[in-house]
């Protein structure tokens, strides 16, 4: 890795605790409608967590509580250390901390690939252009999309743009990533650098969170593999042992639909 | 059966069809675009007989039949070497100090031109997009550029400029200041105003719905009248604002309302995935709205924006209502002057005026296309 061309005053802090995200009895309704029932998790420092599930199961809805971009309504959710309140201050830091990677790339089309990645540093970190510019083009680098930093978002492949979109949350130094189906919206040509991305990034150690269907990806990368239906967290396993020989009936259904 | 219907070669080849018809060149451009059909040919027939009508009596009128100059109305009255008299331009030259001005005093006017200049200046560095320096730009245009000019237009007597009072004030002066102040301030206010209707806090929502209903429920004229007529009825005279000052805050409120809606329906085409992801990377609310939502919401607003811009720049003609004497007010004075009494000077008079609206409004069209196309960058694929 190219780790060492990024002055040491940038990079991340390390975590604080062991603990990166804590989820005790998490419970959300939409309405009427339960979302998530009694969610469990706990996910140490430096572990990566797949979450499947069939569609409509809350596993975006999980996520998406970890960076407050979803409210739960009962329980705790504490991400390194950090228990999200309606504390604006505290809902601010942990999103500072927290990286996501969006279905959609959800990267802003008015700004340039390059200007995309340095927003954040500069106005959330108050970093000076020069040194966020420096950062951007490291990271894409990493991603391996130096080339497009001054092209607008909209002349980029979906992968590329996934990418992009990568690297925009590492430039802000998260101590934990989230991704939320990042492959799902891509041709199928292009999962493959997209999940190329991912597993560097697993490799380098990042705490993450994948909400995913690429079974293959959950196998090599994933330390534990969540799976969700309507709103609970059914089975959580190491993938051998998830694969091989799952418990649920659920479980059993929904391997045998997406394993061919 | 099957070996019968193979049985057929065909050993010459079938003789080359004719080209297509030339599309390059004039006449492959008329075939192409005006008489491509039926109904093609006929709108052009049509259009072109419209121009014949229309067109020459225009031009005699406005230019081979003008009086160009002239002292009174003598000179633009039909005479027997020539009975019909086309555009009185003499009376308008004559008298275009006056839809200048307005009763500015005369040895004064010369702060006017200075205010023209200083902002047309300021204009120019903020609308030229590529101009060195347009924060000092800003900083110019937005604050120093509207002291200088009410320390220049009213007067301060201190440095040695007489008081001028507002009620003074006149003609295309009063009609650029009443615009300016209105498209300067409505569009900070309608962007907060949009921002407030769609805010989480109640109170906020509440205090914009309530101000936006209320002032376009309520035509501008009445708003006028309100705030010439009943302010200084529930105030005391010494605290009364000064008559223009009142029209302008009236102008700028009214169209800040409808800024407001234009500005919304931008706010409400921008994907939820972009406030998502601004959130998500950590950018506070307001970072959120100033880099992300309104660059693009303003963008895609722009002709919606410049439309309700020209709509206001023809509405501040409605300030005569309240003794306001803006540009259209000082023709409609002038042409009753028993001095140019002919029975050309209305009309000359009000196609004064049309050519004057005219070159500013399609000013501000063209300019809002260039802006668009400047800032479709984006939308590049």
């Amino acid at each position: 890795m190219v780790e060492q061309s990024v002055p040491s005053r940038l990079k991340p802090a390390p975590l604080k605790t062991d603990v990166a995200v804590e989820l005790v009895g998490v419970h959300k309704w939409y309405g009427d409608f339960h979302v998530l029932r009694d969610i469990n998790l706990h996910v140490t420092k430096g572990e990566r967590i797949v979450i499947c599930g069939p569609s409509g199961s809350g596993k975006s809805t999980m996520i998406r509580c970890i960076n407050r971009l979803e409210e739960h309504q009962q329980g705790r959710v504490v991400v390194d250390g950090t228990e999200l309140t309606n504390d604006v201050k505290k809902i601010d830091e942990v999103r500072r901390d927290v990286g996501m990677v969006f279905q959609h790339f959800n990267l802003f089309p008015h700004l340039t690939v390059l200007e995309n990645l340095t927003l954040a540093p500069i106005w959330v970190r108050k970093m000076p252009k020069k040194d966020a510019d420096e950062i951007g083009m490291h990271y894409l680098k990493r991603v391996k999309i130096p080339e497009q930093a001054h092209k607008f978002p909209g002349q980029l492949s979906g992968g590329q743009q996934q990418r992009v979109a990568i690297a925009r949350a590492l430039c802000m130094n998260p101590k934990i990533m989230l991704f939320d189906e990042p492959t799902s919206a891509l041709d199928p040509e292009m999962v493959k650098e997209v999940l190329d991305t991912m597993v560097q990034l697993a490799q380098d150690g990042m705490t993450m969170l994948v909400v995913t269907h690429e079974m293959g990806f959950a196998r090599q990368v994933a330390n534990r593999i969540v799976f969700m239906d309507e709103g609970q967290i059914v089975e959580m396993n190491e993938p051998k042992a998830f694969f091989d020989n799952p418990q649920h009936e659920r479980t059993k259904l929904f391997l045998s639909q997406i394993l061919h | 059966m099957a070996n019968a219907a193979a049985a057929f070669v065909r050993t010459t080849p079938i003789p080359a069809m004719p080209p297509p018809r030339a599309l390059s060149g004039a006449l492959g451009w008329a075939r192409d675009n005006l008489f491509s059909s039926p109904l093609n040919i006929a709108l052009t027939v049509a259009s072109a007989l419209l121009v014949a009508w229309i067109v020459p009596p225009l031009a005699k009128f406005l230019i081979i039949d003008a009086v160009w100059d002239g002292a009174s109305r003598v000179d633009c009255l039909p005479r027997a070497e020539r009975p019909e008299v086309g555009a009185c331009w003499a009376f308008v030259i004559d008298r275009i100090n006056f839809f200048t001005y307005g009763f500015y005093p005369i040895e004064e006017r010369w702060r006017v031109d200075v205010f023209f200049a200083l902002l047309a200046f300021g204009v120019g560095w903020m609308a030229w997009l590529d101009a060195p320096r347009r924060d000092l730009g800003a900083f110019y245009f937005f604050i120093l550029m509207p002291l200088a000019s009410v320390v220049l237009l009213l007067g301060f007597p201190a440095i040695g400029l007489s008081r001028v009072s507002t009620s003074q004030w006149g003609g295309v002066l009063v009609t650029i200041v009443v615009a300016a102040v209105g498209i300067v301030a409505s569009l900070p206010l309608g962007v907060l105003l949009a921002l407030g209707r769609r805010s989480r806090m109640p109170a906020v929502r509440l205090f914009s719905v309530i101000f936006i209903e209320f002032v376009r429920g309520v035509p501008l004229i009445t708003v006028l009248f309100m705030a010439s007529v009943m302010l200084p009825l529930f105030v005391p005279d010494t605290w009364s604002p000064d008559k223009l000052l009142r029209a302008l805050v009236g102008v700028a409120l009214f169209s800040a309302a409808y800024m407001a809606e234009v500005v919304r329906a931008g706010l409400q085409a921008i994907p939820k995935g972009q406030y998502e992801a601004a959130m998500a990377v950590g950018l506070s609310y307001w970072q959120s709205m100033r880099q992300i939502v309104l660059p693009q919401a303003l963008r895609i607003t722009i002709p919606n924006i410049v439309n309700s811009t020209v709509a206001l720049f023809k509405d501040t003609t409605l300030v005569f209502v309240v003794g306001i004497f803006d540009f259209l007010r000082t023709i409609e004075a002038a042409r009753v002057d028993p001095n140019w009494a002919t029975p050309v000077t209305s009309t000359t008079g009000y196609a004064f005026a049309a050519i004057f609206y005219l070159i500013f409004c399609y000013g501000l069209s063209r300019y809002s296309r260039m802006v668009e196309a400047r800032l479709a960058a984006g939308d590049r694929r």
